[in-house]
């Protein structure tokens, strides 16, 4: 997907966030040489190709009271895999899913995904019922929680560009 | 954080317009002014609670590439290695792990070879093989959490 040195501008001057301001794309645009209308069309751009997979806040969720998070992971035969990933990731308390490869013999899981809870009893809980619920209880799985974070940031692209919601297409770890 | 916090956070990890009065249009949503809601967020940002308002996007579509390593590092190296691998402005966030497999990081980087070179470096520097688990599939976007 080709991006244009504009939208790369765009994306970089947001990389720090939305000015708070009541016409904040006129404030970007003008850091940028562009007018609001401009900024608004680039932006709506990049978020119809898909770019921008969506606009809004990103919390913390350590700071917003949810202690504690896990990464399950589980050996599904792959016949089973996508469809019991989609039954997973619809499951209450799960916030991320996703398929990835095993790497025999030190990693035999190939579906992963992220609870998080306010506590460690409280992911427990809500991965009880999202097995239960996509057919996942006979199936091989190790409950990973986390322990010390040592970074969490947007994921940063080079001088001309930046940012990424680690938060969701790189947050597995998250 | 108050009702009105809560609210405001609930109501904008959905997602925010895209338009000339964004705050204005989604402070009407919730029933506020303007200025209380671009205050509230400037006070939610300063106490921590959202590190970003903005836009989400993907590194891929910026011709860049996202993986999640793993790593098994010995108990009493764990400091030593944390501090190499997060050297590397690549590694996007890392978390310890209650597993043999202790330490689990994102790479993100500008291009797919870098992830080869990022994860060759990290090995050369610690001695300890890293697994690259890259996504093959997702079944699920964006993380939504209840304030």
């Amino acid at each position: 997907m080709d991006v244009t040195a504009t939208e790369r501008a765009l994306l970089a001057a947001l990389a720090d966030g939305l000015p708070l301001h009541p016409r904040p794309f006129a404030a970007l645009g003008e850091r940028l040489g562009l007018s609001e209308a401009e900024a608004l069309e680039t932006l709506r751009g990049l978020q119809e190709r898909g770019v921008v997979r969506r606009f809004g806040v990103v919390v913390r969720h350590h700071e917003l009271g949810y202690r504690a998070n896990a990464m399950v992971v589980w050996d599904v035969p792959d016949a089973q895999v996508e469809a019991a990933g989609r039954v997973l990731a619809a499951a209450p308390g799960i916030t991320l899913c996703y398929r990835r490869p095993r790497r025999p013999p030190d990693w035999p899981y190939n579906l992963f995904c992220m609870i998080h809870g306010r506590d460690r009893a409280a992911v427990l809980r809500a991965l009880d019922w999202a097995a239960e619920s996509a057919g996942l209880r006979e199936i091989p799985r190790e409950v990973l929680f986390s322990g010390r974070r040592f970074k969490q940031r947007g994921a940063v692209f080079g001088p001309a560009s930046a940012g990424e919601g680690t938060w969701t297409s790189s947050t597995a770890a998250s | 954080m108050d009702e009105l916090d809560r609210r405001i956070v609930n109501a904008l990890q959905g997602g925010f317009p895209i338009c000339e009065r964004p705050f204005a249009v989604a402070a009407e949503g919730l029933g506020i002014e303007e200025a209380t809601l671009i205050a509230r967020l400037a006070a939610l940002r300063e106490a921590g609670v959202l590190s970003r308002f903005g836009p989400l996007w993907k590194a891929e579509g910026l011709g860049g590439a996202v993986t999640l390593a793993a790593m098994a590092v010995p108990p009493d190296r764990f400091e030593a290695v944390t501090a190499l691998v997060n050297a590397h402005p690549e590694v996007a966030h890392n978390y310890e792990r209650t597993h043999r497999l202790n330490m689990w990081f994102v790479l993100a980087t500008e291009t797919p070879q870098g992830i080869d070179a990022a994860i060759q470096a990290i090995e050369a520097e610690t001695g300890i093989p890293v697994l690259n688990m890259p996504r093959e599939a997702e079944y699920h976007v964006g993380l939504r959490l209840e304030a």
